[in-house]
């Protein structure tokens, strides 16, 4: 049997009991009642103890969503989601008032995480990581906060931030994502419960790797994630956020707005491991992955750089983009997109050049097994100021077995005659040959498949942080298994 | 250790070898010659169990297992090995990981614990040296960009590392420099011992007289036509297939 044939055949055998992270947590929730609507953003607002000017600001989006249609462009097919069937806060009861310490914290709760890899303990803390803990609506816990704030580094959660520095926010909410940007963003400014803040102030490099692990856990429950990066001038950021949840039979809203601003000099370097549920192989259940993530390189010589790692999710639908504004700024786009079985997944990337001497780079490595389809959308856009841009994007599309597809989708618009855009795309099926050596070497078909695929992947594997990119393989080989990776 | 008997192969309804019978035991160094298209590297696919060739009639039998049921990693991890006529470019593996993983396939199937880091690096090192194989093309994306002969010598590498039961060479001496030749065929050498068997795939009777076969067969036309010991390869050499498979 071809390795091929045989590697889809495998996928078939593989139920969706093959995601790992699949179990749920039983905890007591805080929960209102389904639907969307102001009362509930203003359940929302009172139960963070917001200031007056979060809640105006909350349900004047919840205004704007009401006024915008739903986006159009992906290639995606998309059920009709009914945003009142849906519960939009959730948290465990005994994180109603935010734990002083992790002795007060639910044990169940800490042995989620601890299941999942990622324990907050002091003892077992991971080393060179601090970490954010997003349990449904709420952040549990942050680790190696007193390390940080002794260097002026803010890194909590956002629902604390508005409180502790406020005036951070109020500048910056919004401010790269505009309410109105579209109804997504709209729908998460109004209801959005919880995500990471950080502020890394002038000349500081965070010395550790910052990271946030949602967790999606109770039913019919959207999570609406916030998160606002600010690298001051001179500083240096490594973000990296990961993502799971339980396996159920309905399909689950995750819907994020993540903004990114660096000034002059600044860097930051954010990666995305994604893996939430996807789904069995009939497309039963899983999560929506509707993210916004838009960066503004506000200051001269800044540089933001997206790293993402797309595996899980029923849907995706999500395009981190860089807007350079400042002079020399550079923004980068490495993406690896997997989708198995009847997963779909519309991801690319957007670099509006409007500074002088602007560059970007973008690389796209999107890999099909199963039924699922894959398409690459992204936008280079170089306005008339941006002298002397460059743009470099490089497309490569695998695919595992005949019935899966692979689009890519390039715009290109250029307003400026200096400027060089470069666009290189290819698209193959994966190579027997290839896989018959590697069998020949002894690797069984799920191994040669999961080498050739990492091999393909490299280029934008090896910009993830050390620490997480040995799991980034595996994982790229597990969401193979049930698909043909 | 090897015993084929009567087999028929055909591809995509092409008949390549008809009627083949080969019986190779432990300890034993076969030589297969034969003009270009005879159906050398069919019979090493075959072996190996590549996709798509069809086995219309005959038996293989490898160390008391019908060959013919097990799963291509089955068979390599059972110790059979084929350094590819032309061998395979994986971009973005590193070699060393290549080969770390290949050893470690073996180790699994074989219920053994994984090589320890530091013991690889030993074994590797040792025998990339013996192979005169630079550290730098260890950390080199597994062929690609190798030359012709850079891709032989790996396949050696990958064969000592692994010290099959039953190696098949598909012209490993082709595109090998002189000095290459010798290495390689020492290298194949130090390997041999009473347990193991090499089938040698070759055009050439200059590599047989570094790497001394104790069988030599004649392939033509998908049917080993004349077998003999090391003389035969020499007076191929003399009178060339066309004679030889006449006088047959
Ligand atoms: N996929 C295929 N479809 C049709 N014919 C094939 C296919 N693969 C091999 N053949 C034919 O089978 C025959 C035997 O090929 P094979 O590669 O085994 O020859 P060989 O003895 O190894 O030759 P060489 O000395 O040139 O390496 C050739 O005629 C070849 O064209
Ligand atoms: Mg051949």
């Amino acid at each position: 049997m071809a390795a091929t044939e045989q590697t889809i055949k495998q996928v078939n055998t593989l139920g969706s009991s093959d995601y790992k992270y699949g179990f749920s947590t039983e905890v007591d929730e805080i929960r209102p009642p389904k639907g969307l609507n102001e009362e509930i953003i203003k359940f929302i607002s009172a139960q963070k103890d917001e200031p007056e000017w979060m809640l105006e600001w909350r349900l004047n989006a919840f205004k704007v969503f009401n006024k915008l249609p739903k986006p159009q462009w992906a290639k995606l097919n998309i059920p009709e989601i009914d945003y009142q069937d849906c519960y939009y806060y959730s948290i465990p009861k005994s994180l109603k008032d935010k734990p002083k310490s992790l002795d007060e914290i639910d044990p169940e709760i800490l042995k989620t995480y601890e299941k999942l890899g990622i324990p907050l303990k002091e003892q077992k803390m991971l080393s060179g990581i601090a970490v954010d803990a997003v349990f449904d609506s709420v952040s549990v816990a942050t680790t190696y906060k007193k390390q940080l704030s002794d260097l002026g580094i803010v890194f909590c959660s956002i629902s604390e931030a508005v409180k502790t520095h406020p005036e951070l926010v109020k500048k910056y909410l919004g401010s790269v994502i505009p309410v109105s940007d579209h109804s997504f963003a709209a729908l998460n400014s109004a209801v959005f419960t919880d995500g990471s803040f950080i502020y890394i102030p002038e000349g500081v490099r965070c010395p550790v790797e910052l990271s946030t692990y949602f967790r999606i856990n109770a039913m019919n429950t959207g999570q609406f994630e916030r998160t606002l990066i600010i690298a001051d001038k001179d500083s240096y950021v490594s973000y990296l956020e990961g993502c799971t949840a339980p396996m159920r039979d309905e399909n689950q809203l995750h819907a994020a707005n993540v903004e990114l601003v660096a000034l002059d000099n600044a860097e930051i370097k954010y990666s995305t491991v994604q893996n939430w549920y996807p789904g069995d192989k009939e497309g039963k259940g899983g999560i929506y992955n509707f993210v916004t993530k838009r960066g503004a390189c506000r200051g001269k010589n800044s540089k933001i750089s997206w790293t993402q790692v797309e595996t899980g999710s029923a849907i995706t639908w999500k395009y981190p983009s860089c807007i350079l504004q400042g002079d020399n700024s550079k923004g980068e786009f490495y993406s690896v997109a997997i989708t198995n079985n009847m997963q779909q997944a519309d991801t690319g990337t957007k670099m509006i050049h409007i500074g002088k001497n602007t560059s970007s780079k973008i690389i796209s490595k999107g890999i099909s097994a199963g039924k699922a389809n894959n398409t690459y959308r992204g936008l280079v856009n170089i306005l008339s100021k941006a002298k002397n841009a460059r743009n470099f994007t490089q497309c490569d599309s695998l695919l595992i077995g005949n019935q899966c597809g692979a689009h890519t989708v390039p715009y290109i618009e250029s307003s400026n005659s200096d400027s060089m855009v470069e666009h290189e795309a290819t698209t193959s099926k994966i190579n027997e040959d290839q896989l018959f050596y590697c069998q020949q070497r002894g690797l069984n078909s799920e191994d040669a498949v999961g080498l050739i695929v990492n091999g393909f992947c490299k280029e934008v594997l090896q910009n993830l942080p050390m620490e997480f990119a040995v799991e980034a393989q595996k994982l790229v080989a597990i969401s193979l298994e049930g698909s043909v990776g | 250790m090897l015993e084929i008997k009567n087999l028929h192969v055909s591809i995509e309804e092409k008949k390549i070898i008809k009627g083949l019978d080969l019986s190779i035991n432990k300890g034993e160094v076969h030589a297969l010659m034969g003009p270009n298209g005879s159906g050398k590297s069919t019979l090493s696919y075959v072996l190996s169990g590549k996709d798509k060739y069809e086995i219309n009639d005959g038996t293989i039998d490898y160390n008391g297992k019908n060959l013919l049921e097990l799963d291509v990693d089955e068979r390599a991890n059972e110790g059979l090995f084929l350094a590819f006529q032309y061998p395979m470019e994986i971009p973005g593996v590193q070699t060393s990981f290549f080969l770390k993983t290949a050893i470690n396939s073996k180790r699994k199937y074989l219920g053994q614990s994984e090589m320890d880091a530091l013991e690889f690096a030993k074994l590797m090192k040792s025998k990339a040296e013996e192979l005169n194989i630079s550290t730098e093309m260890l950390k080199r994306d597994l062929n690609v960009n190798y030359s012709g002969g850079e891709k032989k010598k790996q396949e050696i590498l990958q064969m000592s590392m692994l010290s099959p039961k039953m190696a098949i060479l598909d012209e490993t001496d082709s595109g090998l420099d002189i000095d290459a030749l010798r290495i390689v065929s020492e290298g194949v050498n130090k390997l041999r011992n009473s347990d193991n068997s090499f089938l040698v795939i070759t055009h050439y009777q200059r590599l047989l007289n570094y790497i001394k076969p104790d069988f030599v067969h004649i392939i033509a036309d998908g049917k080993i036509v004349k077998s003999g010991d090391y003389s035969l390869a020499l007076e191929l050499e003399e009178k060339g297939y066309e004679e030889m498979s006449q006088t047959a």
